[in-house]
């Protein structure tokens, strides 16, 4: 067997009151596509954070090509041939895409000359990127192609790719395990860490399961299930969840004719978007985000106002013309797709963002805030939601990202909404945690709300939506029966092609 | 090559002692300075520091410049907390005077228990008013008011020029620039014998209490907290940006405008060309030097206003130019965001690549 190309004994981080990695040991060896599994807190964004430099190992030895070496910098760790591509991203909102590569590369070519490499890189791997466009304007899943492209031009010999494909088409997955298959055959090897248990059964050759800070298993992906992978990665079996068919109620949210231009001039404008959402009824909309998504949760939550206040109805009221605090006292929640800074206050405990959208809970009398009421409001959403934190005046950002996500779908589902808008319910959240929220938004659909997920995830979509439409340059496709409708198909509408819809809509319609 | 990183974990401890160490690093510089100027730097720390308190006068003066300081950066920290930036607390507070003095110079010289209390409510209007101007600009016109607000100072100032050489002069003043003097029942009573303590000191402190009430209690603080803290999830909970820009203004001025009647119907006892030696601005660096916490606010005002005593005293004792103030205020700002870049930031040697 020829050397390893990444080696790591023993290595152990301690942070206070936490264990993070507890004697992790771990071989890649040369093209070789290694899994690294684990719930949210297993240990794996630290593990991977000592490999590229970030953090420094309390223990342990790693060896680079046979070779000791002290990885004290990311720099040092891209000379090394490392490349990472992160789950947070690491761009300058006020730069262009190739400005931002040009940082990125320790080295001295212009933004200018970088730019045909960009094109060149983003055609080749699937992974359309305009060099010019300023990031700022760009959504998440726009970003993390920078992202990609960025660690690609590096040309590294080890690329740590964490959570890369929950933002790609089903079309673009493929595109880029056709990518990543080729560098790996190139010689290069691949840490892949993703939940996606179907994607690494696909795609990886050997995987590492961490649980609880160690080395829970190692296995095959290709020989094992998703039941067993899974079983390694959180110690129990994992049951479905469920959707059992009711009988839709009526008519919560509605939008005619909704058009917008975006108030960002790289942003997707909506072109004449109808939308109608039952009470008991989950409808799921599909779509890589730079679609519209964007524009059309600030027009349901009321972020931004639309030409007519008929555009937006909710319970049958034109609502158009509300502010967001105005549409949640008429029972409307949302869960934003950026957690901390949107969806919470980083800097403040979880108890004063309980309050953030709690007010109406009994959170506030007479201009006065209650304080015990919020902390019990957050005791509950922690509790209910198994969020861990040491208690509830842990701040925002001291939570993993999973984990903030179970709070503030947590706090938004207990607020009892009879609307609910959810973005990117389950992005970057381990397996269990997605499972328990998506369990949630059933159980909330049960209860007779109305709720509209927005996701890029199309398992997840397949798995909780009664109705699933796709949202593609900012017009919005007929809804389908996810149950007679097929990934294939709705990949092909994600592209822009209605032309293959059921009529289905038209029977809704009439 | 010298780099600059951000801190894993800034340390809580730092963020309370760096306005002390800010103020340590102050008095360093200024020993430094007075050595070079071929003061003994001993002596003259004395005249500087000690010698303002050393009497019950001094103690007295040390309040009654407190009190302006004090009520003028609590309005602003409250602006700066939610990411309002009001620079204009100066012009605010000449409003303030002057719209106090309008009421008494209307009123004439009828002696009334009510002409008292409707100068402090029209001076904290006057405030309001002029810090309501930014407020519209912005919130209208997205105009920042960082800028409005600080040239309205100068308008300001002018206006009060016009006033006390126009139309409010006082007819048997000599043709001095100046209002007529203030009748008994139209200044702040006194608090203590001896002194020029009046109720000021109190109206201060008890705003002091009012806002941190206001800051840690009341939903409308906690509104302004986040919008200062994460605009986007001040706008995803639908706390309204115009509200909170008109909020944190309009209280920022009534502090200032109540400071500047404060003033006029407190130490001064007329409407004078000039009604405060930069209160308004000093108050920008109380605010910080105090954390924008009314506590740390309350203790910042003290030190500042030991500055300006000190000051003249130099000026006396020392023949220092007036200007001293001005660069002892300047030092402990310039230390303390020093201090503050540090508590997020350390400086790292790294090779060149």
């Amino acid at each position: 067997m020829s050397t390893p190309r990444l080696a790591l004994h023993g290595i152990s981080k301690r942070y206070p009151g936490v264990v993070a990695n507890d004697g992790v040991s771990l071989v890649v060896q040369p093209g070789e596509i290694h899994a690294l599994l684990g719930e949210n807190g297993a240990g794996k964004s630290t593990l991977m954070k000592i490999v590229y430099g970030v953090t420094r190992p309390d223990e342990g030895r790693i060896e680079w090509e046979g070779r000791e070496q002290r990885i004290d910098s990311p720099a040092r760790a891209r000379a090394l041939g490392i490349g990472m591509v992160f789950q947070h991203f690491s761009l300058f909102e006020t730069l262009s895409v190739a400005e931002n590569i040009a940082l990125a590369m320790d080295g001295a070519d212009s933004p200018a000359a970088l730019a045909p490499r960009i094109r060149e890189v983003s055609e080749r791997y699937g992974l359309p990127v305009d060099p010019d466009r300023l990031v700022h304007s760009m959504s998440v899943g726009e970003r993390q192609r920078v992202e990609i492209v960025r660690c690609l031009l590096q040309a590294p010999r080890l690329l740590i790719m964490d959570e890369p494909t929950s933002v790609l088409t089903p079309q673009a997955v493929q595109q880029l395990f056709v990518t990543l298959r080729r560098l790996a055959a190139e010689g290069i090897s691949i840490l892949y860490i993703s939940h996606k248990l179907d994607e690494i059964r696909a795609l990886c050759d050997v995987a590492t399961v961490l649980r609880g800070g160690r080395v829970g298993g190692r296995a095959l992906p290709r020989e094992e299930s998703n039941d067993s992978l899974a079983q390694m990665m959180i110690g129990r079996e994992l049951a479905p969840c469920r959707l059992t068919p009711r009988e839709a109620g009526p008519v919560e949210l509605e939008l005619t004719q909704l058009s917008l231009p975006s108030a960002d001039p790289f942003g997707t404008a909506l072109q004449g978007i109808d939308l109608r959402v039952r009470g008991g009824q989950i409808v799921g909309i599909a779509g890589v985000s730079g679609n519209g998504q964007q524009e059309l949760l600030a027009a349901l939550s009321g972020e931004s106002r639309v030409a007519e206040r008929g555009m937006v109805r909710l319970g049958g009221q034109p609502v158009g013309d509300l502010d967001p605090a105005q549409r949640r006292r008429r029972g409307f929640g949302f869960v934003p797709e950026e957690r901390l800074g949107r969806g919470a206050v980083p800097s403040l405990s979880l108890a004063l963002n309980a309050l953030l959208t709690g007010a109406g809970k009994g959170l506030v009398r007479r201009g006065l805030v209650r304080p015990a009421a919020a902390r019990a409001f957050a005791r509950t959403i922690i509790e209910r939601f198994g969020v861990k934190c040491r208690d509830e005046r842990s701040v925002a950002d001291s939570l993993s990202g999973g984990n903030l996500q179970k709070f503030i779908v947590g706090r938004e589902i207990l607020l009892a909404p009879t609307v609910l808008v959810v973005a990117q319910p389950t992005w970057g959240v381990d397996v269990g945690a997605a499972q328990l929220i998506r369990q949630a938004l059933i159980d909330l659909r049960d209860q007779g709300a109305a709720v509209l997920v927005i996701s890029e995830e199309l398992d997840e979509l397949f798995e909780v939506s009664d109705r699933l439409g796709v949202l593609a340059g900012g017009r919005l496709s007929p809804l389908c029966d996810p149950a007679t409708t097929s990934v294939a198909e709705i990949g092909r509408w994600m592209a822009g092609d209605f032309g293959t819809a059921h009529t289905e809509a038209s029977h809704a319609a009439a | 090559m010298l780099r600059l990183e951000r801190r894993a974990q800034p340390s809580r401890a730092m963020r309370v002692l760096a306005p002390l160490i800010a103020a340590l690093l102050m008095f360093v510089t200024g020993f430094v300075i007075f050595t070079v100027l071929g003061k003994a730097p001993l002596a003259a720390f004395e005249v500087f520091f000690v010698k303002p308190l050393s009497s019950m006068y001094g103690l007295g003066e040390l309040l009654v410049k407190t009190a302006p300081l004090l009520l003028c950066a609590l309005g602003l920290a409250i602006g700066f907390r939610a990411n309002v930036w009001n620079i204009g607390a100066e012009g605010q507070l000449v409003v303030g005077a002057l719209a106090g003095s309008g009421v008494a110079l209307a009123w004439g010289e009828t002696e009334s228990h009510w002409v008292l209390p409707a100068m402090l409510l029209a001076g904290a209007l006057g405030g309001m008013a002029w810090a309501a101007i930014p407020a519209f600009l912005r919130t209208r016109f997205r105009t920042s008011e960082i800028l409005t607000s600080l040239m309205l100072v100068y308008v300001a100032q002018l206006l009060l020029s016009y006033f006390v050489h126009g139309p409010w002069r006082d007819p048997e003043g000599f043709n001095f620039p100046q209002s007529r003097m203030f009748n008994d029942w139209e200044l702040l009573p006194l608090l203590v014998e001896g002194t020029r303590v009046n109720l000021g000191i109190v109206f201060a402190l008890a705003v002091a209490a009012l806002s941190w009430f206001f800051t840690e209690k009341t939903y409308a603080g906690y509104r302004l907290q986040v919008a200062g803290l994460a605009p986007a999830a001040a706008g995803y909970a639908g706390f309204s940006e115009k509200r909170n820009v008109w909020l944190a203004l309009l209280i920022g001025g009534a502090c200032a405008g109540l400071a500047g009647i404060g003033e006029v119907a407190g130490p001064i006892g007329q409407l004078q060309p000039s009604v405060s030696p930069g209160y308004g601005f000093a108050a920008i660096i109380v605010a910080f030097v105090g954390r924008l916490h009314a506590l740390g606010i309350v203790l910042a005002s003290l030190l500042m206003s030991l500055l300006y005593l000190g000051g003249e005293q130099a000026q006396i004792d020392l023949a220092l130019p007036s200007a001293i103030t001005g660069l002892f205020q300047g030092l402990l700002l310039f230390y303390l965001l020093a201090m503050d870049a540090f508590v997020t930031w350390r400086i790292r040697r790294v090779r060149r690549a």
